[in-house]
């Protein structure tokens, strides 16, 4: 705990006399508050761009590219898995309501009677297990990953809404906190290191995505055809920067994932989108 | 996903994207190289990598630096005491606990070794 309240003083985030436990919505406004200090020009909207947001001619070759997407057709691939019934004749559709329409910005949730986060991917497949179905494993990006381009496209344009409520709840957004501070392997660097306190600078020419809006578009297909989880993402950061990564749906993951999410609350979701 | 009505699919744009490099400072896999000068271990992406972060305006061939930390430039003026500056190279977080500057000799990024030469190299930049 100190740690983090280091970083968030250290960013100059935390003025005065918030405490320790600041709530997750305290935690949120004074992300939203640093980052506004920090680039008075982004408009809320920016944010769900990442990094493109500080380079107008990538964020003009992201439009071209988003016009015409080079994996339009694993977008097609992704709606037909969406679909295609289970062998007992029930489709994804049955699982959610509204038929899966705007519902993922609601996740992860903390389920009190299973006693931990439910991710969106989770949701898939408990519904996979529910009608009789293998559940994809979380690290395949073939299956799971590319599932989840049409299905959280579903929900593109809803406001990101997670919600921390109850002891489970906010345990795991702590830990999903305090892992985005802390110093990890052997280069020492933090998530915020990169995406808090340098978001905006650049590693040698790449421009660093600021923490809030991270989770709102996702799976990415990187370099244009690799489809990418957000869980997916974590572990690529972890490797370039020599730090261990964990498992997609590590409770690690899941709770990172939570706080990441709750920090890009009120952003409009956008899947499936391109990233280098 | 969004789609917007634009014709053209812009080839060039997305190879010119993906033509940036990425950052990288994982470990080398091209095996334990020759001696390496000061120089060297300083651009190197799995050894200093200081480019990432530190400009170098007086070192020819130090591009595309990072803009994180501040540049690297008349050395010697501001760090009259050689060993001064070897302890910044060596854990930056002694005088900075929240710098982003990692430990290279307390974290053995660089060997005892490396950092005298890394130090050599930056002391007359
Ligand atoms: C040394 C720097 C560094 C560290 C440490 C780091 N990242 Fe990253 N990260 C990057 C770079 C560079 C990119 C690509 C540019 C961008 O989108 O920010 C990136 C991209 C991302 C993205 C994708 C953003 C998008 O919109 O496409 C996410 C999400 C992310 N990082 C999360 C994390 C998390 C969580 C951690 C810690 C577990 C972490 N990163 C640690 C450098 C870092
Ligand atoms: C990930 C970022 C990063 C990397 C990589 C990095 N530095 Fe730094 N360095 C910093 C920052 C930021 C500072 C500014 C002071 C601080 O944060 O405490 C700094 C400060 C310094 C300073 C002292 C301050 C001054 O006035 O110049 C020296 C010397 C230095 N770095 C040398 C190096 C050398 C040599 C390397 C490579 C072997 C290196 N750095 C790699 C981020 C980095």
């Amino acid at each position: 705990m100190k740690k983090i309240l280091m970083a968030f003083v250290s960013a100059g985030v935390l003025v005065g006399a918030v405490s320790a436990h600041a709530t997750p919505e305290q935690d949120r406004e004074h992300a939203i508050q640093y980052f506004k200090n920090k680039f008075p020009n982004l408009k809320w909207g920016d944010y769900t761009k990442g990094a493109l947001a500080f380079n107008k001619d990538a964020w003009d070759q992201y439009e071209s590219i988003m016009s015409f997407p080079p994996f339009e057709s694993q977008i097609e691939q992704s709606k037909k898995m969406w679909e295609t019934p289970f062998k007992n004749g029930k489709t994804y559709a049955s699982c959610f309501p509204n038929g899966g329409k705007n519902v993922a910005g609601n996740y992860p949730y903390f389920d009190d009677k299973l006693g931990k986060l439910v991710t969106f991917e989770m949701a898939l497949n408990q519904c996979r297990e529910k009608n009789g179905e293998q559940p994809y494993s979380y690290s395949d990006m073939k299956t799971m990953g590319l599932l989840t381009a049409y299905a959280r496209s579903l929900s593109d344009g809803m406001l990101m809404n997670v919600e921390v409520v109850g002891p489970g709840a906010t345990a795991a957004y702590e830990a999903g906190k305090e892992m985005f501070f802390s110093r990890r392997g052997q280069l020492n660097f933090s998530c915020g290191t990169c995406h808090y306190d340098n978001a905006g600078n650049r590693v040698r020419s790449e421009l660093l995505s600021p923490l809030i809006g991270q989770a709102t578009h996702w799976p990415a297909f990187r370099a244009g055809e690799n489809v990418s989880t957000l869980q997916n993402r974590y572990k690529g950061c972890n490797q370039n920067v020599r730090a261990q990564p964990f498992k997609e749906g590590s409770d690690e993951y899941n709770n990172l994932e939570y706080f990441e999410s709750y920090m890009s609350n009120g952003l409009p979701m956008e899947a499936a989108v391109f990233r280098k | 996903m969004r789609r917007k009505q634009t014709s053209l699919m812009l080839a060039a744009s997305l190879a010119s994207l993906l033509s940036i490099g990425s950052v990288h400072f994982a470990a080398a896999a091209d095996g334990a190289k020759k001696d390496m000068t000061g120089e060297e271990l300083a651009f190197d992406k799995s050894k200093g990598n200081c480019l990432a972060c530190h400009a170098m305006p007086n070192v020819p061939g130090a591009e595309a630096p990072g803009n994180i930390a501040p540049p690297l430039v008349d050395m010697k003026a501001r760090f009259p005491d050689k060993a001064k500056l070897r302890e910044r190279i060596w854990d930056e977080m002694k005088f900075n606990p929240n710098t982003s500057m990692p430990p290279f000799g307390l974290h053995k990024i660089l060997t005892e070794q490396e950092i005298d030469k890394v130090t050599d190299f930056i002391y007359g930049i």
